[in-house]
């Protein structure tokens, strides 16, 4: 026993603990006052910084889209609008197992694997904390579906936006244009701020040329949210300005006459008010629905239209480039007319062809084909344009050269950008010397003058820029930038006039003459088109070559393939004494003239009563 | 030998002539209990807001704290001399229990820390937090203290042993928990300073191997962003930056009960477990926090006093470690959320919803009061 009182001392071990109590205290209390510093430092000293903090967690600033303006035609029938549209949103942040959800969203609604690939690729460019559309357009069930789900679901969202909708669908697509979600390039271009909440931008057409018109002005809220975005109450809202409503000068009745005219065949019409320069009719087909755009078109769907050999996404109204053809004719007389190389009365022998002094190569006139002579042994300007006689043009052309061709041609519009407010437009080409050189390095060569004389060779002309022309032969020289935007949110859109074309009265009367007798005249080459009519209509027929025929060759329509057919065009205006509605065809391997001038019947018909009777000749 | 030193009479036992209170006939310390009380409605208080007003949630804790208050009367019951006699099979069956995880174990996240018994789950590493300083401190009582290096040697091992086996589950935390647990035994049985500094310096220089060979790449990850929450502001960095922003927006006064924006509108995550100090923080200001400490401060207090006045050295080193623990899970608690020390799982104790360290911590607590109430049974 006395050993173990040796060994172990109570009272040593009691002092020791003591001394260890004494220093644990110590500890405890020195780290204790750490940490009431840290709370202390966190919650006295820095809590300015930090209350901002907190504050900026839960306030979010949240921007309003504008509405986007509607666009209506003259009548105010709508051509543009917008309608709610649900889609389905990931907030990837908000996401626990990213690819999990995805695959369970695919199994509650229809996800197609290009549905992912445009998902991926938008997902790439979000903001953080931002909504990333992956489903657009969900039908009644699959948002009932979802909403049921909701829960399994954090950070799926289902929101409902406007999106843009075209009620008219293919009929509009050319003269409209169409939005589409703003792409990683346009997103760099556009105002950042101004475009926070939107999702859609013109990507063609009136919808981009009229962009910041539609777009309107961004608004902001501010807006109580938690932590998984959900917002909770508004406290201040600054409200967005909706983009104004347009009205174009565009007719619906009058593009459908053009559109239902032109059937399945490749063409462009355009009509325009050569009073107000207002383009009444703009349709090139084939056309294509303009809603498969607007939230990113399949790429089964683009690459239908992309391929297709009709080029259905190809504006030829305005980008299309055509030999004109004989219907320049009109302006070429006009131009002998007042330069005084001829008079209405002066004449020209026409045995069917024409040959350059000194040179054995024999121009032929269209005629000799079908009469194996011309159209009278001496022509003179009425029956020269009455029916086209290209041996008059010919003479004329060579006389006038073709510089001063291009001079008194440019006034129409020809060899320039008429300015039509959509895009894309072309410039076509009014040949000259300086342009031969210029673009292609060349001389100009004596026969090439006499091409172009009647509108071929070099020549190309926009169907837009046509019918520029028909509407400066039809308001006897005034000049307009052609417009589709007739008004914006009710008030007028006035055009200024450019500098006139100046010309002899007489010489309109002249050139109406021979273009009224084209329609009306016994031998017009669209007489036909008279049948039971209550105007008179001015016009001028054309054929464009597509494939070059060579010197005693003959073109038989029935043998060639259907791609290498001529093009029918067709200018016209009426009614002739004070003329309100002017019109330019083209028909795309039409074979001749006679495809396009109904359309024009049917087209001023329906401008000038509302509809037509006028049925194609058999 | 141990009966031996438990019948010598102690200074300062000058009320041992009293008859027993009811009190101390039930082995319960009353300023203890009521502290304990008072810490745990708070954390109820707290809870409501911090679960979003779910009282679902703050029933589901109130009937952990019944169980834990009843574990802690029945852990009161039980005599030292009993725990003494059962610590080396408690040790040898926790060990065993651990190796039996290693083979059977059922877990999550890449973790194999729990052991499943028909419908039963339970965590073994969680006994182990008092298993662990109970065999040290039973090895300990019967050797003569300051303990001699050998005694030092084998104490270790019996730290080392189970520490590793968790740490390989892998439970960095409860891991250095546990290994706190059994040194704490050592620290209060008076070791040589030169021990704790040798150990200490040991500790610095073996930081850099460790973080090259032994930590995991997410530890590390945790460390980083523990010194650099920005660094990964939506990842791992966002739940520091929210529940600082949580604890520094409370300010002196707090937002108010119920109407704390971080915690409210979920942007602090984990707020009703891990990081609920950041609510009461957030809600009850400076002042709430300062209250908090306080009952922490004078829970540990009378844990200290309750060692100090133990009759048995057994007794006085489970009071220290037992009371040592309690401040550890505190500090790297409230550390961790303020952002001081890296984020592990360690709840705030008696506040944190769960129910596990509730039991854990309660039981701890009961051995505490028997603790206390020995020396009044040596009259017996």
């Amino acid at each position: 026993m006395p050993q173990y009182i040796a060994l172990k001392d109570p009272n040593r071990e009691s002092r020791i603990y003591s001394a260890r109590t004494v220093a644990a205290i110590t500890v405890v209390l020195a780290l204790l006052g750490i940490i009431l510093t840290r709370y202390y430092s966190l919650q006295v000293t820095e809590f300015e910084s930090y209350r901002t903090q907190s504050d900026s967690n839960r306030v979010k600033l949240q921007p309003l889209p504008p509405k986007r303006g509607l666009i209506y035609d003259r009548n105010g029938v709508l051509l543009a609008d917008n309608r709610p549209s649900f889609s389905l949103s990931v907030i990837k942040e908000r996401v626990p197992d990213f690819d999990a959800t995805l695959t369970e969203l695919q199994q509650l609604v229809p996800i197609t694997e290009s549905h992912l690939e445009k998902f991926q690729q938008r997902l790439k460019r979000r903001r953080p904390y931002e909504a990333v559309p992956l489903r657009f357009r969900l039908t009644e069930e699959e948002r009932a579906i979802l909403a049921v789900n909701r829960f399994r679901l954090p950070g799926v969202v289902v929101d409902a936006q406007l999106l843009r909708h075209y009620p008219q669908g293919e009929l509009f697509s050319h003269a409209l244009g169409y939005v589409g979600r703003i792409n990683e390039r346009e997103a760099f271009e556009l105002d950042e701020t101004e475009y926070r909440g939107t999702f859609h931008v013109g990507k063609i057409g009136v919808e981009k040329f009229y962009e910041q018109m539609l777009h309107g002005a961004v608004g902001y809220q501010n807006v109580e949210t938690n932590a998984h975005g959900r917002v909770l109450r508004v406290l201040e809202r600054y409200s967005p300005k909706p983009g104004v409503d347009l009205t174009l000068h565009l007719d619906i009745e009058v593009q459908k006459a053009a559109f239902d005219a032109l059937g399945d065949r490749r063409g462009a019409v355009v009509a325009i008010d050569p009073l107000t320069g207002g383009i009444l009719a703009l349709v090139s087909t084939p056309g294509f629905d303009t809603n498969l755009f607007v939230n990113g078109i399949s790429s089964k769907d683009y690459s239908a239209l992309r391929d297709s050999l009709d080029v259905p996404l190809f504006n030829r109204a305005v980008q299309g480039q055509y030999p004109p053809g004989s219907t320049i004719k009109p302006m070429m007389a006009m131009a002998g007319l007042e330069s005084g190389l001829v008079t209405p009365e002066s004449t020209v022998p026409d045995p069917g062809w024409y040959r350059l002094p000194g040179d054995s190569h024999r121009y032929r006139d269209w005629i000799l084909r079908i009469r194996g002579t011309g159209h009278a042994p001496e022509v003179d300007m009425k029956m020269a344009i009455a029916e086209s006689c290209d041996t008059y043009f010919y003479d004329l052309g060579r006389r006038l050269t073709i510089d001063r061709m291009a001079e008194y041609l440019s006034p129409y519009g020809l060899g320039d950008r008429t300015g039509i407010d959509t895009t894309n437009e072309r410039q076509g080409v009014l040949p000259s010397k300086v342009w031969k050189r210029d673009t292609l390095g060349q001389t100009w060569y004596p026969g090439e003058t006499i091409s172009a004389s009647i509108g071929q060779g070099y020549m190309l002309a926009t169907p837009m820029q046509l019918a520029v022309a028909t509407s400066v032969l039809a308001s006897k020289g005034k000049r307009r930038v052609p417009r589709l935007l007739r008004e914006v949110n009710g008030e007028p859109v006035v055009v200024p006039e450019l500098e006139p074309l100046q010309a002899e009265q007489q010489n309109w009367d002249s050139i109406y003459e021979g273009m009224l007798e084209v329609v009306h005249g016994e031998r017009g080459t669209a007489n036909y088109l008279a049948k039971g009519i209550e105007y008179r209509m001015a016009g001028k027929t054309g054929t464009a070559q597509v494939i070059g025929i060579a010197q005693n060759a003959v073109y038989n329509e029935e043998e060639v393939n259907e791609r290498h057919r001529h093009h029918g065009l067709f200018i016209a205006f009426a009614p002739a004494e004070a003329p309100t509605i002017a019109v330019a065809i083209i028909v795309e391997n039409g074979g001749g003239s006679s495809a396009a001038t109904p359309i024009a019947r049917k087209v001023i018909d329906t401008w000038l009563f509302g509809s037509s009777e006028y049925k194609d000749p058999a | 030998m141990g009966d031996y030193v438990r019948q010598m009479p102690h200074q300062g036992s000058a009320d041992l002539a009293r008859p027993p209170s009811t009190a101390s006939r039930l082995h319960i310390d009353i300023p203890l209990l009521l502290l304990l009380m008072a810490l745990t409605t708070y954390g109820l208080f707290v809870l409501y807001s911090a679960s979003g007003q779910n009282m679902g949630a703050v029933v589901r804790q109130g009937r952990y704290f019944a169980v834990g208050y009843v574990i802690l009367i029945l852990g009161a019951q039980v005599s030292l001399q009993r725990y003494t006699r059962w610590a080396p099979w408690l040790y040898l069956a926790g060990v065993a229990t651990l190796v039996a995880v290693m083979f059977f174990g059922v877990g999550a996240k890449g973790a194999q820390r729990w052991l499943q018994i028909g419908g039963f789950r339970f965590q073994p590493s969680e006994i182990m937090k008092l298993v662990v300083p109970i065999a040290v401190a039973w090895y300990l009582s019967d050797r003569i203290l300051p303990p001699r290096f050998k005694y030092v040697l084998v104490s270790l091992a019996l730290v080392v042993v189970p520490a590793g086996l968790i740490l390989q589950q892998p439970d960095l935390g409860t891991s250095l928990l546990i290994a706190a647990s059994g040194l704490f035994v050592l620290f209060m049985a008076g070791i040589g300073w030169r021990y704790i500094f040798g150990a200490m310096v040991l500790a610095v220089a073996s930081a850099w191997p460790a973080w090259m060979f032994v930590f995991k790449d997410y530890q590390k990850q945790r460390i980083l962003t523990m010194l650099n929450p920005e660094s990964d502001k939506l990842g791992a960095g966002w739940n520091i930056i929210q529940s600082k922003t949580a604890i520094g927006s409370g300010g002196w006064e707090g937002k108010g009960w119920m109407t704390g924006t971080q915690s409210q509108l979920d942007f602090l995550p984990e707020s009703h477990t891990d990081f609920i100090i950041a609510v009461l923080a957030e809600e009850f200001g400076l002042r709430g926090v300062l209250f908090l400490l306080s009952l922490y401060l004078l829970i540990l207090l009378r844990g200290f006093w309750i060692g100090l006045h133990a009759q048995t050295s057994f007794g006085r080193m489970m009071a220290g470690s037992l009371t040592l623990t309690f401040f550890v899970y505190i500090f790297v608690n409230m550390g961790m959320v303020a952002g001081l020390l890296p984020v592990v799982g360690v709840p705030l104790p008696l506040v944190s919803a769960g129910g596990t360290s509730v039991v854990t911590l309660m039981a701890g607590f009961g051995i505490l009061m028997a603790v206390s109430t020995e020396k009044r049974m040596v009259v017996h």
